[in-house]
């Protein structure tokens, strides 16, 4: 990586936010501007990937809203991201839970939990 | 007023504006600059400034005295900017990055990356021949060149195979996204020409683009 680049990232690089992991349930607080008025919208899901480092890093959350499975990607660093809260941490073993999609009813959104050490 | 400035070009990553989108940017070392020679009407039949930049290689003798004539220490660069009027350019003056503020449009001229002798399917973005049907050694040749007996010859122009890459190209209506005189950083919206590394010279958009309104000109 240049130098000189990354002088230039670590301006915009957020380092407010908890560490989570794939597996874990979490609260994202997204900021939601409409029109003049701004206010603060939750989607709360289950991280299945974490891909990219730095500042192009990003996740995405799956949750299942009436029965649809709903997923949104987030930049890590972006500050349209008001807060992020962990719901709940959990054990997986894969990298990327994208066998999560094919799941139906309860068992697509149960996750073992992780202990804390 | 027309505003240049030479630079290196460092990179691409991206940063996020007010409104928390990501924004694609080429980071540029831009400056610091001097004017080498200030080209007038009268002396030199046009007007133009000599800017140059970055550390010399060798400097022969013939460079020496033309940099001492500015007062100025030898550059490796030296680039010709074409203006309207000489206007606040001063022999020996410096120009940093601070001559671009945020918001405005530049233009970006680059020595694009060579890409030496290239076939029509890279070159012209050609679709080859098929893959299978009884095609033989042919998958990637431009095809037919034209007619048979008439015109019994190839046009001129038409597209084939040969060198691509290595040359000038100007990269129009870019925005700027930040500039860092004490860094000698611009941050320009998109893509420029050339290898990291290369020399680029960004200059005030010429054809700004001009804004829709649904409404024809009066």
């Amino acid at each position: 990586m240049n130098k000189t680049i990354d002088l230039v990232e670590r301006t915009h690089l957020r380092d407010d936010l908890p560490d989570f992991r794939q597996g874990d349930t979490v609260k994202v607080h997204v900021r939601v501007v409409e029109g003049e008025r701004e206010r603060v919208q939750v989607f709360e899901g289950i991280v299945i990937r974490r891909r990219g480092s730095k500042l192009s890093e990003t996740f995405t959350v799956r949750k299942i809203s009436f029965g649809v499975g709903v997923e949104r990607t987030f930049p890590v660093h972006s500050p349209m991201i008001s807060k992020i809260e962990i719901a709940a941490h959990g054990q997986v073993r894969r990298a990327k839970l994208y066998y999560l999609r094919s799941r139906i009813g309860k068992k697509a959104t149960k996750i073992k939990e992780r202990r804390q050490a | 007023m027309t505003k240049g400035i030479l630079g290196r070009k460092i990179g691409m990553t991206q940063v996020f504006d007010e409104d928390g989108h990501a924004v694609p940017v080429t980071v540029v070392e831009a400056g610091p600059c001097r004017v080498a020679q200030v080209k007038t009407p009268e002396k030199d039949g046009y007007t133009a400034v000599q800017l140059s930049f970055g550390a010399p290689k060798r400097v022969t003798k013939p460079q020496a005295g033309h940099f001492a004539k500015a007062n100025i220490d030898p550059a490796r660069y030296v680039v010709e900017l074409r203006l309207d009027e000489v206007g606040e350019y001063t022999l020996g003056g410096e120009i940093l990055a601070d001559v671009f503020a945020a918001g405005e449009t530049v233009d970006v001229v680059g020595v694009t990356k060579g890409k030496g002798f290239a076939g029509g399917m890279k070159r012209h973005n050609f679709a080859g021949l098929s893959a299978s049907h009884g095609t033989q050694k042919k998958h990637r040749s431009p095809g037919s060149i034209g007619a048979c007996a008439t015109p019994a010859r190839v046009f001129k122009g038409t597209r084939m195979a040969g060198h691509m890459g290595h040359r000038r190209v100007t990269t129009l209506n870019l925005k700027v996204i930040a500039a860092d005189p004490e860094r000698n950083l611009l941050l320009l919206r998109g893509a420029v020409p050339g290898p990291k590394g290369g020399l680029v010279m960004v200059r005030t958009a010429v054809r700004v683009r001009q804004r829709n309104t649904g409404k024809k000109a009066s």
